[in-house]
């Protein structure tokens, strides 16, 4: 089986060589930038839209070269089945630890407030200073 | 065997891109240990664990074992869990109550 499975995936094509050479690099390349603003973004909200965003695409874009590379086999499926677990849950884990930070009362940088809630119960007469009154229900 | 030059190209598009992301979550570790707050090493930890996820699938490709996409699933898996179960455990005070 692995000699079979070694022998059909030696066989990869010109054009699937060609597009795991393009995922692979459009992979890294998000990467570097999640990378660069995890490290330079001044806020852990900031790092947050950076990490979730452009790393989970880069995730995703070398997922789906080896969803290229390996798709008449069941690893591509497999493969396929990791690019949606990406998607689905890197923006739930994203909101549950801004979440948590809000929580703990991470402050935002100057001048970020939250924006104004309507259908919110205290913020009857609290114009633009939600951001107390939302962080002090813990 | 005598390879085309696609799949040299490949190889070597592949190794770098390895090479890449094995520094990347070497400079990633630096914001895990100097993280002025306990939401940035887990923002940083949950980026190692995407990371680990795209070291996986490209050994998976570079190395031909397909075996190694399954752990890079089984290693998504596990940092999302990992991560709601951190998020849980800051806010709520215990993780299964």
């Amino acid at each position: 089986m692995t000699a079979a499975e070694t022998a059909a995936a030696a066989t990869a094509g010109p054009v699937r060589a060609a597009l795991v050479i393009l995922l692979t690099l459009v992979g890294s390349f998000f990467l570097v930038v999640g990378t660069i603003g995890l490290l330079r973004f001044p806020n852990v909200y900031n790092r947050m839209h950076a990490t979730s965003k452009a790393t989970t695409l880069g995730a995703a874009s070398i997922a789906l070269a080896a969803t290229v590379y390996y798709l008449p086999n069941g690893d591509g499926l497999m493969a396929l089945v990791t690019v949606v677990f990406l998607f689905l849950t890197a923006p739930t884990g994203a909101h549950m630890i801004s979440q948590a930070a809000q929580r703990m009362g991470v402050p935002f940088l100057d001048g970020v407030t939250w924006p104004r809630q309507p259908t919110s119960v205290d913020a009857d007469g609290a114009d633009g200073t939600d951001a107390d009154a939302a962080r002090g229900d813990d | 065997m005598a390879e085309p030059a696609y799949l040299a190209w490949m190889d070597t598009v592949l190794f770098a891109g390895l090479a890449l992301a094995a520094g990347l979550t070497l400079l990633v570790s630096y914001r895990v240990i100097r993280g002025p707050t306990v939401p940035d090493r887990v923002v940083a930890l949950d980026t190692i664990g995407t990371n680990v996820v795209a070291i996986a699938a490209l050994y998976a490709i570079w190395s031909q074992q397909g075996y190694f996409v399954g752990v890079s699933l089984v290693l998504a898996i596990i940092g999302f869990i990992s991560t709601i179960t951190v998020a849980r455990y800051v806010t709520e005070g215990d993780i299964i109550e």
